[in-house]
């Protein structure tokens, strides 16, 4: 019960050394597709002129590639495209802000266990070692159905249970950041430990957490989704992935992109934010 | 003797997180707003009758002693009464649902594996190859997979498309029921690829460049012989661990999967009852899910243990 709930990619933080003109080909690439895709969803009303909520019964079960709408329509006859478009910004902006909170507390927490230690190191990891117990759909669906269906309280359960794997992260740094020479010193020299804690060990201890954080954001959009397609998340009918295939699966046999289409965004989302996060850590490992 | 310790002393680590997840499980109840005497009731209750609920439900005692009653009635076994189906035990609820799941985590468990090991073996063979670049990029595409969606491609091509496996429910008898879990576990196992290769693969590398499988090469060990009889014994060990962690993840997401083929398992009860807003099934599923992942992380601890001695030393 000891371990991170995904194998992380480590690197090393000691073996800082810059070779320049190397170029990281992941990490650009990853930057470039994460770029593009927030920029489609930023520019959602630019690059389609058809509302995600009309609905047009005449206009219903359009194929792709149909004029004036490229993806195809719903059963209600509401344009795809507009609807995925649309959707991206609900399910990213959803998904990179429930990982902001986890990692700001995670890492206070870790950064005061590791530094403390004793009896608030025992009390934190005990919690830990409760939250890690509950399989994290599980906990975190349960906590959305107390809670009310919503953003909000997605944002409450996620926070709730992702804190847990920052505050592991940044917690086993400081064990060994804090017997190097720099803090050592940093100790001798008698600054107060609000800024050993926070200009000397936070810049060499936080690159972990934040490489960990891009996998987070794809483990939070999976958890959205999966809640608005289990119904418990954005509530129809505001345009969202997870409630998109949900909708799709009822057409399955005549309709097949319907419910294709939007699990093929999440996968590419995945795959840039996979990229960085590989990205950063071989930049941090070539350095 | 050694090993005797190491078991003991695991078991008492259970205590306080047995402890600490029935509490979780107890605070879902003050979590939800409103009165749960009143919900129950309606809104058209007297006061006098949700006075008179509260005092049947507990509801009336001090927070620390609805918790201990909750405890001992969860200890006994009584996880409550259903709200959506009126009368009927929780525990019956779910327990009898408990068979089609353990079945999916089981086949969908060795359906990972099967996969796995020859892929991460494959890679690892000749890092830098063709191959090796192919099941790399596994990881990359595979972490944004929700697995329902994979279901719900997999029921798109293989049940509908080409039609040769049942799409939905869990059939009759044992061939049925093999044939029923199929699609489901394959869903959980391809969700979990990603994660898995990842670890096989490194821990393969890693040990690949050890002493001892250089000795195994010197002695002239077939090649086969050195990656399967030497290598994969190592590295399995240290993926042993990864794997108890993901059966979390898996358990946890039987329950989109069970929804996805209408398979009527403890994962599928509880989006029933998240529709039913039928708190206690919620609050059971959510406990036993728990303690399944408790036992799991207890068995892989032993079995680590039992596999490697430095772990019991430690």
């Amino acid at each position: 019960m000891t371990t991170l709930p995904a194998p992380l990619p480590t690197f090393d933080a000691s073996t800082i050394r810059k070779r320049s003109g190397e170029r990281n080909i992941t990490l650009y690439a990853g930057l470039t597709l994460f770029a593009l895709i927030v920029l489609a969803a930023v520019f959602a009303p630019l690059l389609t002129s058809a509302d995600p909520l009309q609905q047009n019964l005449l206009q219903a079960r359009l194929a792709p590639g149909s004029p004036g709408h490229l993806l195809g329509t719903d059963d209600l006859g509401r344009d795809v495209l507009s609807r995925i478009l649309y959707g991206a910004r609900v399910d990213l902006r959803v998904g990179v802000l429930a990982v902001v909170t986890p990692l700001v507390i995670g890492s206070i927490l870790g950064l005061l266990c590791g530094w403390w230690g004793r009896w608030f190191d025992t009390i934190v990891m005990r919690l830990v070692d409760i939250v890690v117990a509950f399989p994290f759909y599980v906990l975190v669906i349960a906590l959305v159905f107390a809670l009310g269906q919503g953003t909000k309280s997605i944002y409450i359960a996620i926070s709730a249970v992702g804190w847990v794997a920052y505050c592991r992260i940044v917690r086993g740094q400081v064990l060994v950041a804090k017997e190097q020479e720099y803090a050592l010193a940093a100790r001798a020299s008698g600054l107060p430990t609000w800024r050993i804690l926070l200009r000397h060990l936070l810049p060499n201890v936080i690159l972990q957490a934040i490489v960990y954080a891009m996998s987070d954001i794809v483990l939070s959009i999976l958890a959205i989704v999966t809640l608005s397609y289990l119904g418990l998340g954005v509530a129809p009918p505001s345009p969202e992935w997870g409630s998109m295939i949900a909708e799709g699966q009822n057409s399955l046999l005549t309709q097949w992109y319907l419910a294709t289409i939007p699990g093929l965004c999440v996968v590419v989302v995945g795959l840039a934010l996979a990229l960085i996060a590989d990205g950063l850590v071989n930049q941090f490992n070539k350095r | 003797m050694q090993y005797a310790l190491y078991v003991v002393r695991r078991l008492l680590t259970l205590v306080p997180v047995l402890l600490g997840i029935t509490f979780v499980v107890f605070l879902l109840l003050k979590l939800i707003p409103g009165d749960p005497a009143v919900t129950l009731l309606g809104v058209h209750a007297t006061p006098a009758s949700v006075a008179e609920l509260h005092k049947q439900m507990g509801l009336d005692k001090p927070l620390y002693q609805q918790y201990l009653s909750f405890l001992g009635h969860a200890l006994q076994g009584n996880l409550g009464v259903s709200y959506q189906y009126r009368g009927v035990s929780v525990s019956s609820l779910v327990f009898g649902n408990l068979a089609p799941t353990l079945w999916l985590i089981v086949v969908g468990m060795f359906f990972a594996i099967v996969i796995t090991v020859p892929l991460a073996m494959i890679s690892a063979n000749k890092p830098g190859s063709a191959t090796d670049g192919a099941v790399r990029a596994i990881p990359l595409i595979g972490i944004g997979l929700p697995s329902f969606w994979v279901g719900v491609m997999l029921i798109l091509l293989l049940g509908l498309k080409v039609k040769i496996l049942p799409v939905s429910g869990f059939g009759e008898g044992f061939t049925g029921h093999v044939q029923h879990i199929i699609l489901p576990a394959l869903t959980i196992a391809l969700a979990q690829l990603p994660i898995l290769i990842r670890s096989l693969r490194a821990s393969m590398l890693e040990v690949l460049v050890s002493d001892y499988i250089v000795t195994a090469k010197a002695k002239g060990l077939s090649r086969s012989r050195v990656m399967f009889g030497h290598a994969l014994r190592n590295a399995g060990v240290a993926s042993v661990t990864v794997l108890g962690v993901n059966l979390a993840y898996l358990i946890g997401s039987t329950v989109a999967v069970e929804k996805v083929f209408a398979l009527n398992g403890v994962g599928f009860e509880m989006y029933n009852a998240i529709l039913g807003r039928d708190l206690p099934v919620v609050q059971a599923i959510t406990l036993i899910f728990a303690v399944l992942v408790v036992m799991v992380n207890l068995l892989t601890d032993l079995a680590h243990a039992a596999l490697d001695p430095r772990v019991r030393l430690g």
